[in-house]
């Protein structure tokens, strides 16, 4: 069995043979180097879908700790009365806005207000701006503009550590009598 | 010379940092000078905040994943402590709702509160014996010590970072003007444990008319002028502290003296928040849902949400509160509630802030006795009482005094012509407008013009801001409130007479310092002499007063437990090295009192005829044990 080191992918004999190329011939020193990269790039596992998603579980995370998120799309509301889908309603409101307010800064993607009449110039940004409606002839383009879009300005999400599985989104609670 | 002065707002409730480079010459901006402090808000996850919440929870080993609760200065192995393991802030405070019996909280409350032995470890308060526990003196320092490593982490990294660290930097420490010397004390160990070796406290009500006068810049002398008396009304998470400041004038400049200080009220923001939760939760009770008591402190989240809404905009009639379900059943077994205008006004505005005359006093016996264990909460909500008793008391006491930088004689309680609200209570606007209403009314009856308001800075951090530009102030710029000791200090010496079973020997007061004692001076020897036992410990009875101004050094008062004026502290004691003595021996001394540069008052014995100095040690164990 290999002795993987748990960064590079690389094995422990493979290092060690580089170390000797190493301490046997400085000059040799770069392309170890690169050969180091090249082998890390070659034998590196596909990081698991929840390390490359971890900050979107996190997010998620949050949304349920601060506003109940998971608990409230889960379950079924076609059961409940306004009354009671309006109070755990607040709940998620009022803790899923902190999480947002504490994680992102947002702007709209139009400065314009909604209803008021706005022109897309040529060469305009196909991601900010969406065209609908009779949507031919050449920019630029008169409209009305129905919604202003939302772009994130600043993201201020924490760093995720690699101890905790980022697949629990909350914890069971167990209360001792 | 230190590079910065770090003001710390140690607070019940919260901690805050600010920083003023001591190298400008010029008044710093308003937007570079808070820290944000990493805490852990979640296993896990480390965010920064302005406000570090005083609360320290004492985890077990298994309780939480391994490394979720390290913070960035720990990667590199350096824990705080090995015992009582425990972390503080917002996830302290979150999850402590779910474990009461391992959250350390108002551990300053427990720092001023002579009726128990604040060096031991008590907290958390009624924890089962399995947790351990730790003294109020180690909590503070770990909230300290978490500031000081957020502030090194922030800026002593690198090159010559050691000597940017808050160890080198000077650090001033408040504490609320009603802290006794003890407290005080108490509050420098704790930061001596922190690693903070340059520490001077300051008065919170002090702090709070600096962050005023920084925010007021040039415009502060058009706003105050000579004759002026500030009332600086500072209600804090979990107390409410009164100062008075006097504004003189000497040779064109303007200068501020502090008059006198109240004394100490365990009554604060907190308890309005639970207040309201009570209230509603007896409303929940009567219609049949009970909560538990994670859901009741969400239930006092829920109010404090309300409470802000309500206060924020007078046309709301009534705001909702929707109280989580603890299990994953959220639709259905979440329980609405709504805080309306009449409930806030009756519980909080007329609860708190009563309208009533200048005469009345606070029901229940202000803290002279020292035979509670449990936190003294204040008998009586009501903050305007006590406002009320503070005026005439401070008036009794300046009317006799001989020396008045303004005029106040003859008036049957002390005229404040201006007011600074301090602490996260007065972002309520209506609660302001009521104080200033009640003051208002007892000036008119009195003949006197209204008082003024002087607009605050921001009301969560002015004391950590107003500390750090002390620390600026205190290297010559600025104008420095000049203050003292706000007490007088008494030894108290028995009268020898026969025993009678069940009485107590009478005391008598000796005065060792007086009113008004400056940092850095010490007060002349009293005539009186003390045998003390070598080897032995000796102990005195030891009292303050906050209204007799003009006692002075070596006189002696009959009865100081009779009345009002003299408080009971803890006791004092010392114990004389018997090294080169012989043990049992008589010693004859004299007591001598000094307050130190650092603001904390020294009682010494000094051998009469001789060389011998020991110092007195403000006991902070309970009385008799």
């Amino acid at each position: 069995m290999d002795v993987q080191n748990p960064t590079d992918g690389t094995t422990f004999f493979e290092r060690l043979g580089l170390g000797f190329k190493v301490a046997f011939n400085a000059a040799f020193a770069s392309e170890v180097k690169t050969g180091l990269k090249a082998l890390a790039a070659a034998k590196a596992p596909k990081p698991p879908p929840e390390r490359i998603h971890a900050s979107g579980l996190f997010l998620l995370g949050a949304l349920q700790r601060e506003g109940r998120l998971i608990d409230f799309l889960r379950q079924d509301v076609a059961e409940f009365s306004d009354e009671e889908v309006g109070a755990a309603a607040r709940v998620v409101h009022a803790g899923a806005r902190k999480v947002l307010d504490q994680y992102f800064d947002f702007e709209p993607a139009a400065k314009e207000a909604e209803g008021s009449p706005i022109t897309v110039p040529a060469g305009f940004d196909a991601q900010r701006i969406r065209l609908t409606g009779n949507v031919a002839g050449q920019p630029p383009f008169r409209g009305t503009l129905k919604h202003h879009g939302w772009v994130t300005r600043n993201i201020r999400l924490p760093d995720i550590p690699d101890s905790l599985d980022p697949r629990v989104i909350a914890p069971a609670e167990v209360e001792l009598p | 010379m230190p590079h910065y002065a770090l003001g710390i707002d140690l607070g019940t409730t919260n901690c805050a940092l600010s920083f003023y480079d001591l190298t400008l010459e010029r008044p710093r901006s308003i937007h570079e000078s808070t820290l944000a402090i990493p805490q852990i808000v979640a296993p896990g996850t480390v965010e920064p905040r302005l406000l570090l919440p005083s609360f320290l929870y004492l985890y077990s080993a298994q309780e939480f994943p391994e490394g979720s609760l390290a913070l960035p200065w720990e990667k590199g192995g350096r824990h705080t402590t090995d015992r009582a393991p425990g972390f503080a802030g917002e996830f302290a405070r979150a999850h402590g709702v779910k474990v009461p019996a391992r959250l350390v909280a108002s551990a300053k409350s427990w720092l001023s509160h002579g009726g128990a032995d604040r060096a031991s470890a008590l907290l958390p308060w009624q924890a089962p014996p399995e947790v351990p526990r730790i003294s109020p003196v180690e909590a503070s320092a770990r909230y300290l010590a978490h500031l000081a490593s957020a502030w090194d982490h922030a800026h002593a990294q690198g090159k010559g970072g050691a000597e940017r660290a808050a160890a080198a930097q000077e650090v001033i420490l408040t504490v609320p003007a009603s802290f006794d010397a003890a407290a005080r004390e108490l509050t420098l160990q704790a930061a001596t444990q922190a690693g903070l070796q340059n520490v001077i406290l300051l008065e919170e009500p002090q702090a709070a008319l600096y962050a005023w006068i920084e925010a007021a810049g040039d415009s502060f002398r058009k706003q105050v002028r000579a004759g002026d008396v500030i009332l600086v009304v500072d209600v804090g998470g979990g107390t409410t502290d009164f100062s008075l400041i006097a504004v003189t004038e000497q040779g064109g400049e303007l200068q501020l003296a502090r008059l006198a200080v109240g004394d100490h009220i365990l009554l604060g923001g907190d308890n309005m928040d639970l207040a309201l939760a009570h209230t509603l939760n007896q409303e929940l009770t009567a219609a049949g849902k009970k909560l538990d008591s994670w859901q009741f402190a969400s239930l006092t989240y829920g109010c404090r949400q309300a409470k802000e809404a309500l206060f924020a905009d007078p046309k709301l009639k009534k705001s909702p509160i929707a109280v989580p379900s603890r299990g994953s059943a959220l639709i259905g077994g979440t329980i609405k509630t709504e805080l309306n205008r009449e409930t806030l006004t009756r519980v909080l505005t007329d609860g708190f802030m009563p309208e009533v005359a200048i005469t009345e006093l606070p029901q229940g016996a202000r803290r002279t006795g020292l035979t509670q264990i449990a936190l003294p909460y204040a008998q009586d909500p009501g903050i305007t009482r006590h406002l009320a008793a503070f005026l005439t008391r401070q008036a009794r006491a300046l009317a006799g005094s001989a020396e008045l930088p303004v005029p106040l004689r003859g008036k049957a309680f002390v005229h404040p012509t201006a007011v600074l609200f301090n602490g996260g209570v007065f972002k309520a606007g209506p609660l302001k407008e009521r104080m200033l209403a009640v003051v208002n009314r007892w000036l008119a009856e009195d003949g006197a013009e209204p008082v003024k308001e002087l607009q605050g800075a921001d009301l969560d951090l002015a004391v950590a801001r107003g500390a750090a530009y002390y620390g600026w102030v205190r290297h010559g710029h600025g104008v420095r409130i000049r203050g003292g000791t706000a007490r007088s200090y008494y030894v108290g010496i028995e009268s020898p007479m026969p025993a009678v079973p069940g009485f107590e020997p009478p005391v008598k007061a000796l005065c060792v310092a007086p009113f008004g004692m400056e940092e850095g001076t010490q007060a002349d020897v009293p005539p009186q002499e003390f045998g003390l036992v070598v080897g032995e410990p000796t102990r005195f009875r030891f009292f303050a007063s906050s209204v007799r101004r003009d006692d002075k050094v070596g006189q002696m008062f009959d009865d100081p437990l009779y009345g009002d004026e003299f408080e009971e502290l803890a006791p004092i004691e010392t114990t004389l090295p018997s090294d080169s003595r012989e043990p049992g021996k008589l010693v004859p001394v004299n007591l001598q009192a000094a307050i130190t540069e650092i603001g904390t008052l020294e009682l010494r014995c000094l051998e009469k005829g001789g060389e011998g100095r020991w110092k007195l040690e403000l006991n902070v164990r309970m009385k008799g044990d």
